[in-house]
């Protein structure tokens, strides 16, 4: 097929703009294949693969820009590499505006306005750690959103940001929440007097949206990275939170949710816990221990109860009223296949959901491995290897939904729904429209969702979750709730024995 | 700036990578000073190597 090439040289542009370009073009009527990547080793190899890769391009480097078109035909190649250029070179000029100055260094920056304070690190990972550093070494805050920062890095990052009583936030941090503005993927929450410390992003965002729908808002939401309580880090920047959240007069209840810490690092933890004088709920997703909260909706649902001096109890969701006719009303000759297949872009949601499902349905397969039951988390790096991460770019995982939709083998076909800043303006209608088309052709399975987000969030809660449900999917109000419902579609017992 | 001054003082923050994030920011009506950030030394290692060493000797 014809393909057209160009290298733009010393253009670097950032990957979710690239991706975002691509993905525009690659709509057009008579493409088939675009890629616009900056020249680095890794790249080439994608564009090898993809087999768009030419002669020319072989010597571009990582500043240089790289657009490749597959089309029906040559001219329309050209025509369309022709159209990405012209647009990359108005957008380079339109940012040039001198109202709008724009540094080419962080020393550059910091010379031009010294009152900054925080500084967000999403470059490739081989040069966040540089930057990192020396960011702390200005005195700045740091959310290190870069991830494939070696651990030894990161253990050195957190003791300069420590010496210096600095937060360094990551690596692999996707959502904070500093005095009120969101860092990062963010729902929009109230400002208000819960604090939440927390391993990396869906899993803070969504217990932040939950507790805004509870009627209760964030003072900090700092995101400590996955690693943090690993036996490497030692829980460096969680202890170093909490410290912070013991001494702010906005915070008046802590919440910390990530998967449970290193055997080493645990009695810290719960030490460092002992003396924290105030109120807190504790949400180690996978850990046994009865004074935790099980799910990120506990979690919340706790935080909420003691602010209003009432104690919570989750109830059995297998036991409440309606539940079983409810599920005879959406199928009534059952599930279509035996097998739940989870399609997710949040990594805490997907890992939540696993270990759900495991206690109740016995083994879940991850990501590649095969099995009855099958969670796979869309925004691994596995899945992400030039492409956008579906929380920015429902358009993969839509595909993938329109392939479960279409797979008589399953019962259940389980996802989230992420909304908030920094994800797709409209995640529900790729997916929903993927799901119908779907149940015109064949027999789907079950498909059950659940929203991350707020009535303030740019896509509007409700819109999102009556495009799904106009599409047949069941909603249900959290994750945790999702897949305990997803369960009981395809082992209807779990009902009977409540 | 230290942990307090989070507290007290206007977030002011400086962006370094996807602008997607500076864009956020601002709708928010935060501060944000967005870098033209690019990979140093043209992205390649063994100049970038050359050029840390040189910066470890400035210091």
């Amino acid at each position: 097929m014809p393909l057209a090439r160009l290298v733009l040289p010393s253009f670097y542009q950032d990957s979710v703009k690239l991706m975002r370009l691509a993905r525009e073009i690659g709509k057009k009527k008579g493409v088939s294949e675009v890629a616009a990547l900056m020249g680095t080793p890794a790249n080439h190899e994608i564009l090898l693969q993809a087999g768009l890769a030419g002669d020319g391009e072989a010597d571009a480097g990582p500043n240089d820009l790289v657009l490749a078109v597959e089309a029906d035909t040559q001219e329309l190649a050209y025509e369309v590499i022709e159209e990405a250029k012209a647009f990359l070179t108005q957008a380079r000029v339109a940012g040039g505006d001198e109202s709008d100055f724009s540094p080419s260094s962080l020393a550059g920056a910091l010379a031009a306005a010294p009152e900054l304070n925080l500084a967000m690190i999403s470059v490739p990972g081989a040069y966040a750690a540089k930057e990192a550093m020396d960011a702390l070494r200005s005195g700045l805050h740091v959310f290190l959103f870069s991830d494939n920062v070696p651990v030894d890095d990161e253990v050195a990052l957190k003791r300069e940001a420590i010496q210096r009583d600095l937060l360094l936030m990551g690596p692999d941090c996707g959502t904070a929440y500093i005095g009120g503005a969101g860092l990062g993927f963010t729902n929009a929450v109230k400002p208000g007097r819960v604090g939440c410390i927390a391993a990396s992003g869906t899993g803070l965002q969504a217990v932040a949206a939950q507790l805004d729908a509870l009627g209760e808002g964030i003072s900090h939401g700092i995101g400590v990275g996955g690693r943090d309580l690993s036996a490497e880090v030692g829980g460096l920047m969680t202890l170093h939170a909490l410290d912070f959240l013991a001494d702010d007069p906005e915070t008046e209840i802590v919440a910390l949710i990530s998967k449970p810490p290193d055997a080493e690092v645990l009695p810290k933890i719960e030490e460092a816990l002992e003396n924290f004088d105030k109120p807190h709920v504790v949400c180690f997703l996978g850990a046994a221990n009865p004074d935790w909260a099980e799910t990120l909706e506990d979690a919340g649902q706790a935080v909420a109860a003691i602010l209003k001096g009432e104690s919570y109890k989750p109830e059995n969701f297998f036991s409440q009223t309606g539940l079983k006719e409810k599920i005879a009303s959406i199928r009534p000759e059952g599930a279509a296949g035996e097998g739940i297949l989870g399609l997710f872009s949040g990594g805490t949601l997907a890992h939540e959901s696993r270990l759900i499902l495991e206690g109740l349905l016995g083994e879940v397969s991850w990501n590649e491995e095969a099995g009855r039951h099958r969670i796979l988390d869309l925004g691994d790096d596995r899945y992400t290897v030039g492409r956008p991460h579906p929380m920015i770019d429902p358009e993969s995982r839509a595909e993938m939904v329109s392939q479960a939709a279409m797979d008589g083998s399953l019962g259940v076909v389980l996802f989230d729904v992420m909304l908030g800043r920094g994800s797709a303006q409209d995640p529900a209608s790729p997916l929903a429209r993927a799901i119908t088309e779907a149940k015109e052709r064949v027999r789907t399975p079950i498909i059950v969702a659940s929203v991350v987000g707020t009535a303030d969030d740019p896509q509007d809660l409700d819109a999102q979750v009556r495009i799904l449900e106009n599409a047949g999917v069941v909603v249900l109000p959290s994750n945790a709730q999702a897949a305990r419902f997803a369960a009981a579609l395809v082992k209807p017992e779990l009902i009977e024995n409540a | 700036m230290n942990m307090k001054d989070l507290r007290n003082k206007q977030l002011r923050v400086v962006n370094l990578g996807l602008e997607i994030f500076a864009d956020e920011l601002k709708n928010q009506n935060v501060p944000v000073t967005h870098v033209r950030w690019r990979p140093p030394a043209g992205g390649k290692p063994h100049l970038l190597e050359i050029l840390e060493k040189l910066e470890e000797l400035d210091k």
